[in-house]
């Protein structure tokens, strides 16, 4: 399958890469790993005239441990994440979700800032991002922005990036929900997206939880987390119990996907058990 | 339009005018004529395209050839040096690890990557190192064996 035409650009700093999109604009689109992209482009289901590649703009890579968090750069990969040191320490799930995406081929070459512009609802990215409390930085011709990720996604394949706009990082914040976290996932046997994807964050004070953060992707056309789960595990002792109680009722209000690969009623099942799974490798 | 790209394939390095959409694999193929890459489904999904770029494994069906200018490929033809196979070359030829052949360049290359990060899997890290490549033949077994054959044949020269 090829491609429709189009005209390649590269720019090696971010504010090239920034005039380039403010001049071609609604005819330009920006290319990472080109994971997603690329198939896309070669089902012809988007013709571009521009492609402006960002993987060569410095600014965009690389992962920083701070003081209070840690920076991850939008053309990090997804291999990059999950074998850096300062995310396994400090928010383990960020890791393991990253372990968890495709293939090892996938891996070497998707980054996350693609995952999470493209916004693909099955995508392991939106559930820990979510849960860690993550800010996403957005760079365009006025300036950086930070979105809190709570206002990031906006539905099936929809986020907060505007059209002349370019995610630089996500930051992590150092805390202690983050550091005792895990994400688990129901994969889709052949394509390894998530059917279910659950990510918990859990914070305790002397054996009770004082705060709780839990979150799902592939459930729903957006990630989302559950405020009911939380708030019920809020101030308990994280034991079989608890977590009984808390996923009786998983994704309760949520408007649930339904496809070929798992119905509603199935889903809505799965989210429960995934969520009992995560949430049991923490207590 | 065509654009002028630079890409080192096993080594040697090529300067060629492409059109920005051409996919590294057809560049690959058709361009420098190193057929021993394969396209199977052409949709990211099937591994059997696998290449290194810049020393990791990479769907050479899922990227452009303009994305690799500047970059290092090596390809199933750059494996063996001279008349000695590759480990991973001998691996799958002494177990048996193919029927047709059409997935094993991609298979070797895929594994060629797992090894370099885990020299010493465990056959459920093989399996799983191996998602990304199908095989429509043999039924996964003998490609295992193959490449525990090659994890200890290179753990014994290190
Ligand atoms: C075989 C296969 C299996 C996969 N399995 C999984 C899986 O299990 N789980 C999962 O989560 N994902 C999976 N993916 C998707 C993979 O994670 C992609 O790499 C990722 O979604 C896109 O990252 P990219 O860098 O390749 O983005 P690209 O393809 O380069 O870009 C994707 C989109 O984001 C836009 N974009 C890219 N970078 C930026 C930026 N910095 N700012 C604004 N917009 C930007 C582009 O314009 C484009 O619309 C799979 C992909 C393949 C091919
Ligand atoms: S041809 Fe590239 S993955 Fe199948
Ligand atoms: S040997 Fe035939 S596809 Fe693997």
């Amino acid at each position: 399958m090829v491609p429709s035409k189009f005209a390649y650009h590269k720019p090696t700093t971010l504010k090239e890469a920034i005039d380039l999109l403010s001049t071609h604009g609604d005819d330009s689109k920006i290319l990472s790993g080109g994971h997603s992209l690329v198939p896309v482009l070669k089902l012809r289901l988007n013709d571009p005239e521009h492609i402006i590649d960002v993987s060569g703009v410095a600014s965009m890579g690389g992962i920083k441990d701070n003081e209070k968090s840690i920076t991850i750069g939008a053309n990090s990969t997804h291999a990059e994440i999950a074998n850096n040191a300062a995310l396994k320490e400090h928010a383990p799930m960020i890791a393991i979700a990253a372990s968890m995406i495709g293939d090892i081929q996938v891996r070497n070459f998707g980054t996350i800032g693609g995952s999470i512009a493209h916004a693909d609802p099955a995508a392991d990215w939106p559930a820990v991002l979510l849960a860690a409390d993550a800010n996403v930085v957005i760079s365009g011709a006025n300036g950086n922005r930070t979105v809190d990720i709570d206002q990031f996604f906006k539905g099936l394949f929809m986020t907060a990036v505007g059209e002349e706009e370019i995610i630089t990082a996500i930051s992590i914040p150092k805390s202690a929900f983050n550091k005792n976290s895990t994400y688990v996932k129901f994969a889709q046997p052949a394509s390894r997206f998530a059917l279910v994807g659950c990510a918990v964050a859990v914070a305790n004070a002397d054996g009770y939880v004082t705060e709780a953060r839990v979150a799902f992707n592939g459930v729903s056309a957006t990630p989302f987390r559950d405020g009911n789960v939380e708030k019920s595990l809020k101030g308990s002792v994280l034991n079989g119990d608890a977590i009984a109680t808390a996923t009786a009722s998983v994704a309760d209000g949520v408007s649930i996907m339904s496809d070929h690969f798992a119905a509603e009623n199935y889903r809505k099942h799965m989210a429960g058990v995934y969520a009992r799974k995560a949430l049991s490798a923490l207590a | 339009m065509k654009v002028p790209v630079s890409i080192t394939v096993n080594g040697k390095q090529y300067d060629k005018m492409v059109e920005p959409r051409m996919l590294l694999v057809y560049f690959i193929r058709e361009e420098l004529a190193l057929t021993g890459t394969h396209i199977g489904c052409d949709t990211s999904s099937c591994g059997a395209c696998t290449v290194h770029l810049d020393g990791k494994a990479l769907k050479s069906c899922s990227m452009l050839a303009v994305q690799a200018s500047g970059k290092s490929v090596t390809t199933i033809e750059g494996m063996a040096s001279g008349e000695n196979l590759h480990p991973l070359q001998e691996g799958f030829h002494m177990e048996h690890g193919l029927q047709c052949g059409f997935c094993t360049p991609g298979m070797i290359m895929c594994a060629a990557d797992m090894l370099k990060n885990n020299p010493n899997p465990t056959e459920e890290e093989i399996r799983h190192g191996l998602e990304g490549n199908f095989c429509r033949c043999t039924g996964y077994h003998n490609i295992v064996k193959s490449i525990q054959y090659a994890a200890n044949k290179m753990q014994e020269s290190a």
